[in-house]
């Protein structure tokens, strides 16, 4: 009985939150628009802010990750007679996949953290009740702009995880492994559509949607002390990389 | 005044409706603050300065910045106005020189003179002191204290200060109440509550240990529970 009373519990409190958070979703698209308008400003700096200084960090990643796959697609490709087709196995596989889940995987470890902590840290400090005292909402100034500026950014940081990973991968295939370079690539343009890439899109703009509510929410909900912000911080990469792995798993069920 | 957990800060906070109160109502000049809408709630807004213990200073930006803050999003005044104001601000509370510094290179006092200036920038009806007076040093103390006798006198402002520092307290209050247990236990100038007989009044306002502000927290029989009785 006490087991069923704690599960039962757990579920309450489980949807309890998703309502909140659903709700605070709700509020956050509901101020975007106008603060979009209004504080185009704070928005672009926040696109530099989650986005830019995200950059090294994701073209590093991408050149390495499309090296690899470079490898592994040669290396099992070969035994077929088929190394030529290296660049569309890379290709799909960062366009389709691994570049919209890596870059959301990292944005959470780069940019949804310092977000979470940011946020997390302004509460702990009274900034955001100084704010509510200035009757200035800390929505409009603080949270929507940085919703949005992580939401610009994750598509724009996919697009460069994947270019630069089929370089990586071209790199290795053409250059390291001797694939000729004129099939590579021709092989690849004839079989992507254009439909392969808006899987991506799709799937990036859904990555950043979640990945910067997500930390927004957690920082925003911070119990204010050090501790509460160590934690609303783990919780956004431990929640981001879950959410972002389903939802990878559902738009691809769905879209294939 | 009052002693620490008796209710001070909510009742700011109630005062503000950064909370809501779960019974009764609370007038703001006569409105009950708790039928306002959002919006009407901000407009209230603008009338209070308030100061917070530590400074809240938005650390994202400099000194000049967190004073131009309000007339940023509240006015349309052009920089070279905001400047002007900005800077006067400043100079009354002495960190004219300061402006370009971020708040994390202002020591304490120095953060707090700052958040005073933000407060009074929109020139506030009422001004709000959540604990100035904590964890100064006694020069900054001073400095503090001067400033917010002054600020209520040269802008004709009520000032409502939430302090537990009764020195302090008796030299800047016209007024002070003393809240214990989230009741007010005593009302007048600081020179009567000094004289009030009350236990409660008295043991605080001359720091005894112990009295109606219990020294022990509240545990079983001391003897029983060493000899481990307690859980029988």
């Amino acid at each position: 009985m006490n087991l069923l009373r704690e599960l039962w519990r757990s579920v309450a409190e489980f949807l309890r939150t998703f309502g909140a958070m659903a709700l605070f979703f709700v509020d956050l698209l509901r101020y975007s628009p106008s603060t979009l308008f209004k504080r185009f400003n704070l928005v672009v700096y926040q696109v530099f802010n989650a986005g830019a200084l995200s950059i090294v960090i994701i073209m590093v990643c991408g050149l390495f990750v499309g090296g690899v796959l470079g490898l592994q697609a040669f290396a099992n490709l070969e035994r077929f007679n088929a190394e030529e087709a290296t660049g569309i196995l890379a290709g799909f596989a960062l366009v389709k996949e691994i570049g919209p889940v890596i870059t959301a995987l990292l944005f959470a470890g780069r940019a949804g953290t310092a977000l979470a902590s940011e946020i997390g840290l302004m509460k702990a400090t009274d900034q955001l009740s100084a704010m509510e005292m200035m009757a200035v909402n800390p929505m409009h100034r603080v949270l929507v702009p940085r919703f949005l500026g992580g939401i610009i950014s994750m598509p724009l940081l996919t697009a460069v995880f994947t270019m630069v990973g089929l370089l990586g991968a071209h790199l290795v295939a053409v250059e390291m492994q001797g694939v000729d370079v004129g099939a590579y690539w021709q092989q690849l343009q004839q079989t992507m559509d254009l439909d392969d890439v808006y899987e991506g899109i799709t799937k990036s703009i859904v990555f950043g949607v979640v990945a910067s509510l997500l930390a927004v929410w957690e920082g925003y909900n911070a119990v204010p002390t050090a501790e509460g912000v160590g934690r609303a911080t783990t919780r956004t990469v431990v929640g981001t990389a879950i959410a972002v792995l389903i939802l990878d798993f559902m738009i691809t069920a769905y879209l294939l | 005044m009052g002693p620490s957990g008796s209710g001070k800060t909510t009742l700011l906070r109630l005062i503000t409706r950064q909370l809501d109160p779960d019974r009764g109502r609370v007038l703001v000049d006569g409105v009950d603050i708790a039928t306002l809408n959002q919006s009407e709630l901000y407009q209230l807004r603008r009338r209070f300065g308030m100061l917070f213990q530590n400074g809240a200073l938005l650390t994202d930006m400099n000194v000049f910045e967190n004073v131009a803050f309000p007339l940023r999003e509240h006015t349309g005044l052009g920089d070279r106005l905001i400047r002007l104001v900005v800077l006067s601000k400043l100079h009354s509370v002495g960190l004219r020189g300061a402006a370009d510094l971020m708040p994390s290179e202002l020591s304490g006092g120095m953060a707090r003179r700052v958040a005073l200036a933000r407060a009074i920038v929109m020139d506030p009806d009422i001004l709000i002191y959540d604990e100035p007076f904590v964890g100064l040093d006694p020069i900054s103390m001073g400095v503090v204290v001067r400033l917010v006798r002054r600020m209520n006198d040269t802008l004709g402002i009520s000032s409502i200060v939430v302090s537990h520092d009764i020195k302090e307290i008796a030299a800047v209050a016209d007024r002070s109440h003393l809240i214990s247990d989230g009741r007010v236990v005593a009302s007048g100038s600081p020179e009567d509550l000094n004289k009030d007989s009350s236990e409660m009044v008295r043991q605080f306002m001359h720091g005894i240990a112990d009295g109606p502000v219990a020294f022990h927290y509240d545990a079983p029989d001391y003897e029983e529970q060493l000899l481990g009785r307690d859980n029988e």
